[in-house]
């Protein structure tokens, strides 16, 4: 009697130190969300919608439904400097490592309102050809080919890119370009963004913006 | 192993590694990368019509209607597809690549004879051997509506090829690529980590989306069978050279590429259909090559065996 009620006892102990650290406990990642960590870093928010939708006027992305293992690495870039942003930089430091993990975490199960397709470009429109087939004569697949089809995003290293603002997409095409964002995997973005003309950049921007969320089961 | 290393070794010494050499000249060679492929003109290959070219009309609807199925097999010719797998999995931009074995660089060379059945083959025969081997499934009857539409989309993308005439470019680019030492199957383990995990997942079984797949599994129950030309290391390796990582062909060395094509293809994979019940007879029969691990012993198991796949 006493000595299993001291196992159980050390046993709950053991766990609670193991699979559970103190600090990870005291993350409120709804609360920093709503209202910030206190120390410096913002209400996510605030940028980036209440319902973590992005904000398609100032560039924001949208962070709801987006792979948790991604969501976590584009914050540790940001706070380690691999990823360069003015506003997120300063964000992302101001969070703990385990304030991050939480945060991508509880984007990641948010759900992203559900959107119907607008004005969606022709099947043969550049923009659409370039999302689904890509221009192999320079090199470049089309986007679904790894991003999934319609966009939907595949696991941790290919983000969804329906429900993405036009602007945003545009902005980060443009960035592995320059060259000014470099954290992708195998340098594939890199590589194949330094084809793209601007029109090309703002034609595949504007197909995937204006794809339905979730993507049609049925999408190219 | 050891056997097979040997064997592969003395083979490639005396021959094109049994496989008959293609009578291509080079192909072009280190396609550089895209940038630079954006600024070289005068391409050394066969352009196809351009898909806008597809004309209106029941042709052009047929025609379409083989790029789909080409595109998007299970879907379109779910009848006959047993993995999931489509046929621009290996013949990329929907069979217009260079050095992705590309419908137009196929379509003129048929009629042939080939030693793989012993007899001569058309352009429909060998497609079917395609649904066999390489998608896992049953041979389409060659006037199904799905034959007569891949075949229809294959000769309109050889418009204006010649006939009867290997052009550069074509198949993939096997003619005197070698591997400088002998393929090794911990080397491919790494550079499977480093180069092909990121698309295929750790356990190579592709990524699946709503039941799709965006990234093809390499092996496993719902890859290609032992059967099918990319289970033969010389294939393998010459499709990764050119075409892997995907859009970043021809950045792997070709040790490189050979030794990830072995550790590819020493993986299970489905039983080839024409199995008779004895992996060694099989071996025998059909695979009786060093390009071939089917039938030999890797990390302590013998490929092909019937338990082998779970």
């Amino acid at each position: 009697m006493f000595r299993p009620a001291i196992r159980r006892l050390f046993g709950i102990v053991a766990l609670a130190g193991i699979g559970m650290p103190p600090a990870a406990l005291a993350v409120d990642a709804a609360a920093i969300a709503h209202a910030g960590n206190g120390r410096g870093a913002a209400p996510c928010m605030a940028c980036h919608g209440a319902d973590g939708a992005g904000q398609a006027a100032a560039d924001n992305p949208r962070l709801a439904g987006l792979d948790a293992a991604y969501l976590r690495k584009q914050l540790d870039d940001f706070a380690s400097g691999t990823r360069s942003n003015p506003v997120m930089q300063p964000m992302a430091t101001a969070l703990s490592e385990d304030e991050r993990h939480a945060m991508a975490t509880y984007y990641s199960q948010l759900p992203l309102a559900m959107k119907p397709a607008t004005a969606l470009p022709a099947p043969d429109s550049a923009g659409a050809v370039l999302a689904t087939r890509g221009d192999w004569s320079r090199g470049v697949p089309g986007c679904v080919q790894c991003h999934g089809p319609g966009g939907s995003g595949v696991g941790a290293n290919f983000p969804p890119l329906a429900g993405q603002p036009a602007s945003y997409i545009e902005a980060q095409l443009k960035a592995w370009q320059e060259g000014t964002r470099h954290n992708d995997p195998l340098q594939l973005m890199q590589h194949l963004s330094a084809a793209l003309s601007a029109q090309d950049i703002e034609s595949v921007a504007a197909w995937f913006a204006a794809q339905p969320v979730p993507v049609a089961e049925t999408a190219p | 192993m050891k056997y097979v290393l040997a064997a592969f070794a003395f083979a490639c010494g005396l021959t094109a590694c049994t496989q008959k050499p293609a009578p291509a000249p080079a192909p072009a060679t280190a396609a550089p990368v895209p940038k630079a492929v954006a600024a070289a003109p005068a391409p050394t290959t066969f352009s196809p019509p351009a898909e806008s070219a597809i004309p209106a009309g029941p042709l052009g609807d047929v025609i379409r209607q083989g790029r789909d199925i080409f595109t998007d097999t299970p879907t379109h010719a779910k009848a006959y597809v047993g993995n999931g797998l489509s046929c621009s999995n290996c013949h990329l931009d929907a069979g217009r690549q260079a050095n992705s074995a590309p419908l137009w660089g196929a379509y003129g060379v048929y009629p042939q004879y080939r030693k793989k059945n012993g007899k001569v083959n058309t352009f429909g025969e060998r497609l079917q051997g395609c649904f066999r081997f390489s998608m896992n499934g049953k041979a389409p009857p060659l006037d199904s509506a799905e034959m007569v539409a891949l075949e229809t989309y294959a000769w309109w993308m050889a418009t204006g090829a010649p006939v009867g005439k290997k052009l550069p470019g074509a198949g993939y680019p096997k003619a005197g690529f070698k591997p400088p030492q002998p393929p090794d199957y911990a080397r491919g383990e790494t550079v499977f980590r480093n180069n092909c995990a990121l698309c295929h997942g750790d356990d190579g079984l592709g990524r699946q989306v709503a039941g799709r797949n965006v990234f093809p599994p390499l092996w496993g129950p719902q890859s290609f069978n032992w059967g099918a030309g990319m289970h033969q290391l010389d294939n393998a390796a010459a499709f990764i050279k050119a075409n892997m990582p995907f859009s970043r062909g021809n950045t792997l060395s070709d040790q490189d590429a050979w030794d990830v094509a072995m550790y590819m293809d020493a993986h299970e994979r489905p039983q080839d259909p024409r199995f008779d019940g004895s992996v060694g007879e099989t071996r025998r029969k059909y695979h009786d090559t060093p390009m071939s691990l089917y039938g030999t012993e890797v990390q302590g198991h013998l490929l092909g065996s019937p338990t082998g796949m779970h």
